[in-house]
């Protein structure tokens, strides 16, 4: 579903934000990436949702190539994953069911379909009952997992979630970490970024480590070697 | 489409001040342009008046058969530059001049012998009263044996033709200046209004929406202001037109206003600049986020 190859992503000044990193991740995996700020976890995020474009290397996300992304084919790579934000990003004027139907909207999905769709995803997520509600009436929590509902809607095959518990408190993050499991349980793939160790060490999902823009850390490949050294 | 529209009328309901903004800039630069646009019709057509009055009159040798002039008269009437031919006897020169010269009527009482001589009259067709056609019509009358003498008044026809000239330059020139403004305008209004609305661009882009479509609402949006503003600065125009019309005590009686293809033309010139404006602010946002 994602490999990068030999990723570098240099900043502007010339500073590596990523340095030859290399991963695989296949279907069904929920995978965190952990690192401190600036280890270069937003990057590869990024780098998913051809963001931004690698200066070396490979990323390939679901068939597209992102180093090689024309400009017309970045909305249909995006369509095929749900990307969820720290901040939300919802729009304020919008209702809930607003915030997620302009999802299907702006894909041109056909009209009649938008508010069975819409509901499907706020019973999914449990808002059901704040469907009419705008952001600022809505706690962080609840904001949250309507960004995730927005992300589920065109039923993508990838979730990528940069620091999705970052603004919230330790009841509503472990609500909407329960609520990405449930989705990786039913077969999307999520890749989460985060600096939360506690939440890393509540369940034994891959976790790669990147420090100062290399991945220092990769459960899948580093704990059979552990394993074996301990042997 | 109903998604488009609705968002390009959103963003009049969001920001209605910004909008009514947008739209009086636009409304006040054609308006501008619109009154430059009155004068240079107003000009023109006073120009015409003045063009219809150019006339090649060819002087005849007296004793000419008059049967020979009836020939050349009707070959001068095919020349393709000529609108109408006269001939004028001489009776009819001694005439016309004592009914306009009144001050020599009585002298023209006591004439034994006509001093006039017969003449023929020529009007060149609208498009050849320049004094190039008017020299080369002139050119062609002296080739006629019979003819003594051909007078147009030169001068007086190159100073037509250097206004005419001048006139136009200047308005488009003017006309240019005024429609660059207008696209700045209304491109710096369109680009308030992006980045007032760029973190939901910025979403759009995230959620899948292709560029032509985040485009659209705004190109709409530009086009509907272009229109508002193009068919407030008619209405400014009108206003104006008819204020000067009426309180210039007469002098102005004779003004002329836009005729409905030239109104249509200020409206959709309107709507070009403000989809002119969107477009060129939108791309370079988009380019940029």
């Amino acid at each position: 579903m994602i490999r990068l190859s030999h990723v570098d992503k240099a900043f502007p000044n010339g500073a590596l934000a990523l340095k030859d990193v290399s991963f695989r991740i296949g279907k069904g995996e929920f995978v965190f990436l952990t690192g401190h700020s600036g280890a270069g976890k937003s990057t590869i995020m990024k780098l998913l949702f051809a963001e931004t474009r690698p200066t070396h290397g490979e990323v390939r996300v679901s068939g597209y190539n992102v180093s090689e992304l024309r400009p017309d084919e970045i909305p249909r790579l995006r369509r095929r994953l749900g990307i969820v934000f720290q901040d939300f990003r919802l729009l304020e004027h919008r209702t809930a069911a607003e915030n997620i139907a302009f999802a299907l909207e702006v894909t041109g999905a056909r009209r009649d379909t938008i508010a069975a769709r819409v509901m499907r995803v706020l019973t999914q997520v449990g808002l059901t009952a704040k469907s009419r509600a705008y952001p600022r009436e809505l706690s962080g929590g609840e904001q949250q997992r309507v960004a995730i509902a927005r992300a589920l809607v065109n039923d993508p095959a990838i979730l990528v979630a940069d620091e999705p518990t970052g603004n919230l408190d330790e009841r509503a993050t472990r609500g909407v970490f329960q609520l990405l499991r449930d989705i990786n349980a039913g077969g999307t793939v999520i890749v989460m970024a985060t600096h939360d160790l506690d939440l890393v060490r509540q369940a034994s999902y891959r976790t790669i480590e990147l420090r100062e823009g290399s991945v220092v850390y990769d459960s899948a490949q580093d704990e059979p070697d552990e394993a074996e050294a301990a042997r | 489409m109903r998604l488009l529209t609705r968002e390009a009328l959103l963003s009049f309901r969001r920001a209605p001040l910004l909008s009514a903004l947008s739209i009086t800039t636009i409304a006040f630069s054609l308006f501008t342009l619109g009154l430059f646009g009155l004068v240079a019709i107003n000009l023109r057509q006073a120009l015409r008046g003045l063009e219809e009055r150019v006339e090649i009159v060819a002087f005849v040798l007296r004793g000419t058969p008059t049967e020979t002039i009836t020939l050349a008269t009707q070959d001068i009437a095919a020349f393709p530059e000529v609108q109408d031919v006269a001939y004028v006897t001489e009776e009819q020169a001694l005439a016309r001049a004592s009914r306009e010269l009144v001050e020599f009527r009585d002298a023209y009482r006591d004439l034994q012998v006509n001093p006039l001589p017969a003449s023929i009259e020529v009007r060149l067709k609208e498009g050849y009263r320049d004094a190039a056609h008017v020299e080369g019509v002139a050119q062609r009358l002296r080739g006629f044996g019979f003819v003594n003498d051909v007078r147009f008044g030169r001068d007086w026809v190159r100073k037509l033709d250097h206004l005419r000239n001048v006139t136009g330059i200047v308005g488009l020139v003017i006309g240019l200046a005024f429609a660059a403004v207008a696209v700045v305008i209304i491109g710096v209004t369109i680009r308030l209004t992006l980045l007032q609305r760029a973190r939901e661009i910025s979403i759009m882009r995230l959620v899948g929406a292709t560029n032509w479509f985040i485009r659209g609402p705004f190109l709409l949006e530009g086009a509907l202001k272009g229109l508002l503003g193009g068919l407030c600065s008619l209405g400014l125009c009108y206003a104006g037109y008819l204020l000067f019309r009426d309180q210039s005590g007469g002098t102005f009686a004779g003004l002329i206003f836009f005729h409905p293809v030239q109104m249509l033309t200020i409206v959709l010139f309107g709507v070009m600049l403000g989809l002119g404006g969107s477009l060129v602010s939108v791309g370079r946002h988009l380019r940029h986020v």
